[in-house]
């Protein structure tokens, strides 16, 4: 299978890797997938008092598509307010990359990583 | 990196380049010997018998057969089909049993899943830990109403060795045929349908550096085996097999075996030396790889490595500049991992995170020392990028963690 251009980018130059601590109070983590699936994804992001996100990470376990997915979001994610992030589809994802039917789960997860990081850091506001 | 060139084969379990020396071997057949094997009127097909019948002779001596028992087909998953099928066909009322193996490959298990709807039961036996038959299970699976036992003799995947003289002797003994899968095992070690008590082989021509579109199928005439054709026709391949026979693909069958059989023993002996020279480089410089099946039982061509917290599609992209296949399936929708793998007891995890490196004939020092810098350098990137690699490093047991399947 050949992966398109944008899929190879983010596999070779992949956008915002590593971590923040997890347990810094303005910081949110999503981790959504499994092992035995073969895809991973950890998605942080780290928001504003405004309630913006102002920095995003990742690292993910997977195929390049996988990769690229959660590469693209750190990207497209950073600058925008919580519930704009929430709008993100896996549908413009997988569109931006130009993934086969085959990797659709890869922008599917890359879509629930972005929901589970959020919640993830509306829980830690609330506690 | 190597861009702009042809990566670097290392994909000789999927498919072999013919040998030169096969090909030029070949050249006459398609065009000055053109004849009919099967016309008894004129040279042309005279001569083309020839041809057939030296390359038949060939086979036949790679495997200690006598040239009479040998057919050509077109390649290892029709002689599969047709030694199994074929022979539970013809004794269907008195034996309606069947005995393989879990990790055979896919053509003998679906040709299994199809005679078991035909009313046939199948025993699958599972594998131990290192890709071995465990004979006692196979003794025990073995009743008077088996008519044949299947058992390949390399495994495509991890190329492990079956012990195919001890389970030659058991059938021999509780009176079941023998048939064995031996596409990724001839010329590769030492084989004797006699010393082995093998009653049926299953040969292929690309897996040997001879050409696509032909195998062979060996079957014991003393004492006889009877099988149901699947193609009928104009009766040649005694009854067994009809349809004119591709002379030039017979010529450079034998013409591979021939090869296989004088030079096995060296080639043997220098694809251990590059072999041992992969594993050692690959483990010394990366912690957490696995190898994947028996490392003794094992032919020198053959390595099946996991590595853990990488997932091996990606690391397949990481690999560009090789040709090397993963036991990940991630691109089927069923998101399973390979079977063989999983027989032997691997993780689906760890199954997810393996590559069969493939050496042969082709292989020089050179490209073994530019796989390993090359998978060291994608490994050591896509570890950097793993969640899962974070986690270890951290000392978090990832079996610990509740994971969403999806």
């Amino acid at each position: 299978m050949s992966y398109s251009d944008k899929v190879v980018d983010h596999y070779e130059n992949p956008r915002n890797v590593g971590s923040f601590q997890k347990d810094e109070k303005n910081v949110g983590t999503g981790l959504v997938g499994a092992p035995a699936c073969g895809d991973v994804m950890k998605l942080q992001i780290k928001v504003s008092a405004e309630g913006i996100i102002e920095d995003a990470k990742f690292k993910t376990f997977g195929c390049g598509s996988a990769i690229a997915s959660s590469s693209l979001v750190t990207e497209w994610i950073k600058g925008k307010t919580l519930d704009e992030a929430a709008e993100i589809k896996n549908s413009q994802i997988a569109c931006e990359l130009a993934l086969p039917p085959v990797k659709i789960h890869c922008s599917v997860l890359a879509e629930d990583a972005i929901k589970a990081a959020i919640a993830d850091y509306r829980k830690n506001q609330n506690q | 990196m190597n861009s702009g060139k042809r990566p670097i084969y290392l994909d000789y379990q999927a498919t072999t380049p013919c040998d030169p020396r096969v090909v030029e071997k070949m050249l006459p057949w398609f065009t000055e010997k053109f004849g009919n094997p099967h016309s008894r009127n004129h040279l042309f097909g005279w001569e083309a018998e020839e041809g057939v019948e030296l390359g038949r002779e060939r086979v036949a001596r790679l495997i200690g057969a006598d040239p009479k028992e040998v057919i050509f087909t077109s390649g290892a998953t029709e002689s599969n089909n047709l030694a199994i099928k074929g022979v539970a066909q013809f004794y269907k009322d008195k034996r309606d049993h069947i005995v393989t193996v879990t990790t055979e490959h896919k053509c003998v298990l679906d040709t299994c899943r199809h005679l078991e709807q035909e009313g046939f039961r199948i025993t699958y036996l599972p594998v131990k830990t290192n890709g071995l038959v465990d004979l006692a299970e196979l003794d025990a699976a073995i009743t008077d109403k088996t008519v044949v036992v299947s058992v390949m003799g390399v495994n495509n995947e991890i190329g492990v060795i079956q012990p195919l003289a001890e389970i030659g002797a058991l059938c021999r003994k509780k009176g079941a045929f023998f048939h064995t899968d031996c596409a990724q095992a001839v010329g590769k070690i030492p084989l004797d349908v006699n010393a082995m008590n093998i009653d049926l082989m299953s040969i292929s021509g690309h897996k040997i550096y001879g050409p696509k579109g032909i195998g062979a199928l060996y079957v014991r005439r003393r004492p006889r085996i009877r099988l149901i054709p699947m193609i009928n026709g104009g009766g040649q391949e005694r009854g067994m097999r009809s349809g004119t026979l591709p002379v030039p693909l017979c010529v450079g069958l034998g013409e591979a075996c021939a090869i296989a059989a004088k030079e096995m023993g060296a080639e043997a002996e220098r694809l251990r030396g590059l072999r041992d020279r992969l594993l050692t480089g690959l483990q010394s410089k990366l912690s957490e790889v696995y190898l994947n099946g028996d490392l003794e039982s094992r032919i020198p061509g053959n390595l099946n490595l996991s590595f853990a917290f990488v997932e091996g599609e990606g690391l397949m992209m990481g690999v560009k500049d090789l040709a090397v296949s993963s036991g990940s399936a991630c691109t089927s929708a069923s998101l399973e991992p390979s079977y063989v793998l999983r027989a032997l007891g691997v993780e689906v995890e760890m199954a997810h995170t393996s590559l069969r490196l493939g050496l042969g004939r082709f292989t020089t020092e050179a490209e073994i020392d530019y796989a390993i810098d090359h998978i060291v350098a994608a490994v050591n990137h896509l570890r950097d990028l793993s969640p899962l690699w974070e986690m270890h490093q951290q000392g978090v047991d990832i079996k610990s963690i509740q994971w969403a399947e999806h």
